[in-house]
Formats: structure tokens, sequence, C-alpha cells
């Protein structure tokens, strides 16, 4: 019986990595009036649902897909957040939205 | 009988024309290499041409990364074949780790269409022995992820072993500045425009030679790295076949 998880993985420029996108960003805020927000990072959030026997497995799957796909290990780094599992004959258990 | 190079099509390449056009007129037999067919059709070099690649959809080259005709080019170019990627084949061969550093995105944020000039950091090589004389060589950029990024070790290991091929320079053929200077279209590292890997048998570079191969188009600066290549890919195909001949 394989359980379906929901995982989003979040994907940033590395520290350091220059990142124009964080900089066009703080560079509107004065625009909107807004003060004391520095170091902005624009990254990606990917989610997914995987089937697997247990956490474990799921997990070892989307690192794999993180690692080798979604994120470019020279200049990304990545974190993953489980969302929740929905067994196929029981109800939902922990969603997580 | 003149020498067969390939020109991968990915959906969403838009310079294989352009290069297809370039090659024959350097005297090759082009070959038009389909994504999906892991076939590379008994071709002597490959060039990964321009464009967007799978729409360049989450980062620019890397679904094209995992494409059937990618792993065929990864294994002729592990087995010493002679691969050139311009601007999207660039990011593609990044991708694939088979070309050092990455292309992140322009310094500006700007897609950026316009000329350049470079220069030939390396005279000496598979892409670069027929460049000519002309320094340094103008021709056009076109692309939105074209900031050339390595660690510092990285950067001093190419520059060391002489894998940094072509530089952005300004008109009196200086480098160009990492920051604030319009000779360095995108903001790359130490003004690196294209590098190979280690073996010297895989190139990229971001401008795009093809597009300045004849005076209609306003510069012929770049027909001498297609020559080049032309001419590599010819030797590269006399040799396996003395090779062949031999082994009998």
């Amino acid at each position: 019986m394989s359980i379906e998880y929901r995982f989003a993985v979040n994907v940033l420029p590395k520290p350091g990595i220059l990142d124009p996108q964080g900089r066009a960003v703080e560079g509107s805020l004065a625009h909107l009036a807004i003060e004391g927000v520095t170091a902005v990072r624009v990254g990606r959030r990917v989610e997914l649902t995987v089937a697997a026997d247990d956490e474990g497995a799921a997990r070892t799957v989307v690192e794999q897909l993180a690692r080798e796909l979604l994120s470019n290990p020279l200049i990304e780094a990545f974190g993953l957040e489980l969302l929740g599992a929905t067994s196929s004959t029981t109800s939902a258990t922990g969603a997580g939205r | 009988m003149s020498v067969r190079v390939g020109v991968v099509v990915f959906p969403g390449s838009n310079c294989d024309r352009d290069t297809t056009h370039a090659l024959a007129l350097a005297g090759a037999e082009p070959v038009e290499l389909w994504h999906e067919a892991a076939d590379l059709r008994g071709v002597a070099g490959v060039i990964l041409p321009g464009g967007f690649a799978y729409g360049d959809y989450l980062r620019a080259g890397v679904i094209a990364r995992f494409s059937p005709v990618m792993r065929a080019v990864a294994a002729f170019a592990a087995d010493g074949g002679l691969v050139l990627g311009i601007c999207n084949g660039f990011q593609v061969l990044a991708e694939a780790g088979l070309v050092p550093g990455a292309l992140l995105r322009n310094r500006g944020l700007r897609f950026l269409g316009r000329d350049v000039r470079i220069a030939v950091e390396q005279p000496a090589t598979p892409f670069t022995h027929l460049a000519g004389p002309r320094r340094p060589l103008r021709m056009p950029v076109a692309h939105g992820e074209g900031c050339f990024f390595a660690d510092a070790a990285t950067l001093d290991e190419l520059e060391a072993n002489g894998r940094v091929l072509f530089r952005y320079v300004r008109d009196d053929g200086a480098t160009a500045a990492e920051v604030d200077d319009p000779a360095n279209p995108n903001g790359s590292l130490r003004a690196i425009a294209g590098v190979r890997n280690a073996a010297g048998n895989v190139a990229g570079l971001m401008p795009h030679p093809e597009r300045a191969s004849e005076g209609i188009l306003g510069s012929d600066d770049g027909f001498g790295l297609i020559r080049s290549f032309v001419d590599s890919a010819a030797a590269a195909d006399r040799g396996s076949r003395t090779l062949e001949v031999a082994g009998r």
C-alpha cells in the first residue's frame, strides 16, 4: 500500500550568489515607503506529490529530484517541507493545508 | 567529401537554421539532430544552437539536459568528440556539467540583444585556431541568463589551465569590468564569455558567431570560429577513419 506525500521544495540562490531579482525587489521598497527591509532573496517553490511506502522513501525521491533537476547545486540551495500525506485506503492524515 | 556536423534541434531552438547555414558556408554538411533521438547519425562534431530549449522553464537549459539526444551528446563528448554550445547551447552544457560554471540571470535583469566585442584568449584550440587576426571580434549576444558564474577556486583553475576561451572586452581590447561596464553585457565574473572543459573538446560561449558569419549580417567576425569547428571536426573525422583502417 503506498501513501501519497505532498512536498514543497524551496529553492534559493546560495549566500553570496548574485541575485539581481532580490536586489530589484529591494530597490522598489522605497516606492512603497517601506523601511527596514534588507537581504531580499528571490527563489522558487515547487510543490509535488509522490507515492511511496513511507516518508523516508518519499523524501529520498524528492531529494534526488531537487538535487538533479529543481536546483543547480553550483548556485542554489534547497529545502524540503512535508505538507501532508494521504493513504490510498484511508482518509487524509496530517494534511498540511 | 565534406564533414558531417550535427546541429541539435530542441523544441524552442531558434538558431538551428542560422547555424546550419553558417556550417554549410564553412564547407560542412550540416545534420539536424532531433532532441528525441539518441542517435548522432555519424557526425564528427555537434553544435548545440541558441534558443529557448523546452521553453527554458525552471532554469535555462536544465530540461534539455535530460533529453535523449543529450545522453548521446554526453557519451560522444566523453569519448573525445567535439561539442560546441552557443548561447542556450552553452546553458545546456553547463547544466549538464559538460563545461564548468553556471549562467545566472543578467546582472541588469534585462534580456540583451546587441553586438558585443570578445577577445580570443586561447588562439590554438579546436574552437579558435582559424579565428583570424582581427581583434576584438564583434558579434551579437541575445540572452537573459548569461552571467557566467563559478566559485573563485574554479575561476582560478580555468585561467591557470587555459580554459577561458573568450572574454568580453572594450573596443580597444581591454578586458571589461564585472560591474557597470557596458562592454560586459551580463556582468559575467572576470568578463568570461566562453570556456571549455578540462579535456579541451567541449566548449561553450554566450555570443553568437553564427549570426556574424557573413558581411551581409553586419559582421563576419564569427565565421572564423565556425570554420575552426568545421576544420577540427574534419580532422577528427579523418583521424577516426585512419584509425579504422589501421585497426583492420
